[in-house]
């Protein structure tokens, strides 16, 4: 513990820390535990993935991260500083559509200008100017439904970072496209993490999208009581891109690795989730 | 189906309708064409009628009241709904101890109300927007609380993030939420705010379309009461296209069939 108040006053920080966090949703005998006695870290400029099979409560850490959620034991750190009501030191990617469907592309993006006091006139030549940077100038008087899946989420990213926040979480914000735009996507999320090196807690249920961008991916156990069964280290080198970095040798010896601790849990939350076949085949 | 097609069967449909109320009160098939006539009028009676109205230009007057009242009931009606409804969804101790009143209010039969109105604010307009905002205000305010109440969790997560404040989550989250909630009803509180005038026209007044149809059933002027229908249905229709109207550039943002695109061709 003293160990830990000594790392947080020195640089350099860490910009996430998470320590023996755990989240119950209910109260009393009804409680769950969704995550249970968590600890993992991000260094500044770190870009880590989760992986986990589905509901095992990697989305609740990341609400835990950005204050939206109140841990039952443990706590939550970044910069240095105890996680008590929304982090404004961070961007959040939702893994659903989160943009105001009443503005326009420009207007949510420019509106996470206006709040902090900018004018709008210099708001929206931002906005305009991040629209820009992630490919999507000619769609600023555009409605959210108007856009496509992947340019809605291009909007949020210019939304999210637009703020500059020193620590970006994102929970698979490219789910639901296909597989040609999540490269691109995933391309442009490095070009423009390269650029000023955030700290990044990435979501995802894609083992080689996680591999292909992150400098660690985390493996998350099945719920309840979900806790990390492993780090890897991701080596390869930077600047990566997401369709060539997938013939590298190096990265099937990393995805056969980290899918041989996934697998497991995906079969363990087959089981508990689906039915006994499933089970059978798990156990088999 | 073709658009000219649809609107040729249409218009036959008037025609057959116009056509066997013409024959049944001009040549004599069902009986007494005298007796019948008293009963329902004819067709080419209560067009020289609606034309009388207006070349000599009694109805302007009605309709520009019925306008007027139907107007300021929709609008003291939709005001305080919004205001009450924000109040109420951003307290829910208050809404939880007004909740059997407001449902009392809202379950009485608004037309009880219209002597009561006629006794405290006259004979003039306002009781007739007073029974308006009573029906205008509940609609209005169901939707604006449901509005507020129903935000999308993520779209609130998210502007919380963004670092918006109580108040500019008001303005830029709460506030346009309601506003489309009420305006998805705006047909529904405007034909409300119509049919409080009109009725409270009809029970006691000096002028409106509600007191046009009266004063000639008083008299058994049947004539004159579908002379009065006629424009009265015209009425609503041409204040409904022009809710159409405003909806549609107010609520641009939202999906929906008819904005920006043409319907599909067949
Ligand atoms: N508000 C809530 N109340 C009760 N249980 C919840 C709530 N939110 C999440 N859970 C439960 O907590 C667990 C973790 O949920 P979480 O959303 O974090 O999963 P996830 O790992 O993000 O899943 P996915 O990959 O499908 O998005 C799930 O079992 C879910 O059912
Ligand atoms: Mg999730």
């Amino acid at each position: 513990m003293s160990n830990a108040a000594a790392q947080t006053g020195s640089p350099p920080r860490e910009a996430i820390a998470l320590e023996n966090l755990s989240v119950y949703f209910g109260t009393g005998a009804n409680a769950y535990a969704a995550v249970a006695k968590v600890n993992l870290r991000v260094a500044s400029g770190e870009f880590v993935a989760i992986v986990g099979p589905t509901g095992c409560g990697k989305s609740t850490l990341l609400n835990a991260v950005a204050g939206l959620l109140r841990p039952a034991q443990g706590r939550a750190l970044t910069l240095g500083r105890v996680v008590n009501g929304v982090t404004h030191e961070a961007g959040y990617l939702f893994q659903q559509d989160a943009l105001m469907p009443w503005k326009t592309a420009l207007a949510n993006v420019a509106v996470a200008l206006e709040v902090r006091g900018v004018a709008r006139a210099e708001a929206e030549d931002r906005a305009q100017q991040w629209l820009a940077r992630v490919g999507l100038a000619g769609f600023a008087a555009r409605y959210p439904h108007q856009l496509s899946g992947g340019q809605k989420k291009r909007v949020a990213l210019a939304q999210t970072l637009i703020r500059d926040p020193s620590i970006l979480l994102m929970d698979e914000p490219f789910g639901p496209l296909d597989a040609q735009t999540r490269g691109l996507m995933g391309d442009l999320l490095l070009q423009l993490w390269q650029a000023d090196r955030k700290a990044v807690l990435f979501v995802t249920h894609d083992l080689d999208e996680a591999i292909a961008l992150a400098d660690r991916v985390v493996v998350m156990s099945a719920g309840p009581a979900a806790r990390i069964v492993s780090e890897h280290p991701i080596d390869l080198p930077r600047p990566r891109n997401v369709a060539d970095i997938r013939l590298d040798p190096a990265f099937h010896a990393l995805q056969r690795a980290i899918w041989n601790d996934l697998r497991t849990e995906v079969m363990k939350a087959f089981g508990e989730q689906g039915d006994g076949v499933l089970q059978a085949g798990a156990s088999a | 189906m073709n658009r000219l097609v649809l609107l040729t069967l249409q218009v036959l449909v008037a025609v057959a309708l116009i056509g066997a109320w013409h024959i049944a009160t001009t040549y004599q098939v069902l009986g007494d064409v005298k007796n019948i006539r008293f009963f329902f009028s004819t067709p080419v009676d209560v067009a020289l009628k609606i034309w009388k109205f207006f070349v000599t230009g009694m109805i302007w007057k009605h309709l520009w009241i019925t306008l007027e009242e139907t107007l300021l009931a929709f609008v003291i009606g939709a005001g305080s709904g919004v205001a009450v409804g924000f109040w109420f969804a951003r307290q829910p101790l208050v809404a939880a101890v007004f909740d059997p009143y407001v449902k009392m209010a809202n379950a009485l039969p608004r037309v009880v109300l219209a002597p009561i109105f006629m006794l405290w604010f006259g004979l003039g307009i306002w009781s007739k927007v007073a029974l308006g905002v009573t029906l205008v205000f509940f609609v209005v305010f169901f939707n604006v609380y449901q509005g507020v109440k129903e935000v999308s969790p993520v779209i609130l997560a998210n502007a919380r993030m963004l670092g918006m404040n109580e108040r500019q989550l008001l303005r830029h989250v709460y506030w346009p939420s309601a506003l489309s909630w009420m305006f998805s009803s705006l047909h529904t509180s405007v034909g409300f705010a119509l049919v409080g005038a009109v009725v409270g026209e009809y029970l006691g007044a000096a002028s409106g379309l509600g007191y046009v149809i009266h004063e000639a059933e008083g008299t058994f002027d049947v004539t004159g009461v579908f002379a009065g229908m006629v424009v009265l249905s015209a009425f609503v229709l041409i204040v409904d296209y022009a809710v159409t109207l405003f909806e549609r550039r107010l609520m641009k943002w939202r999906p929906g069939p008819a904005l920006n695109e043409t319907p599909p061709k067949w």
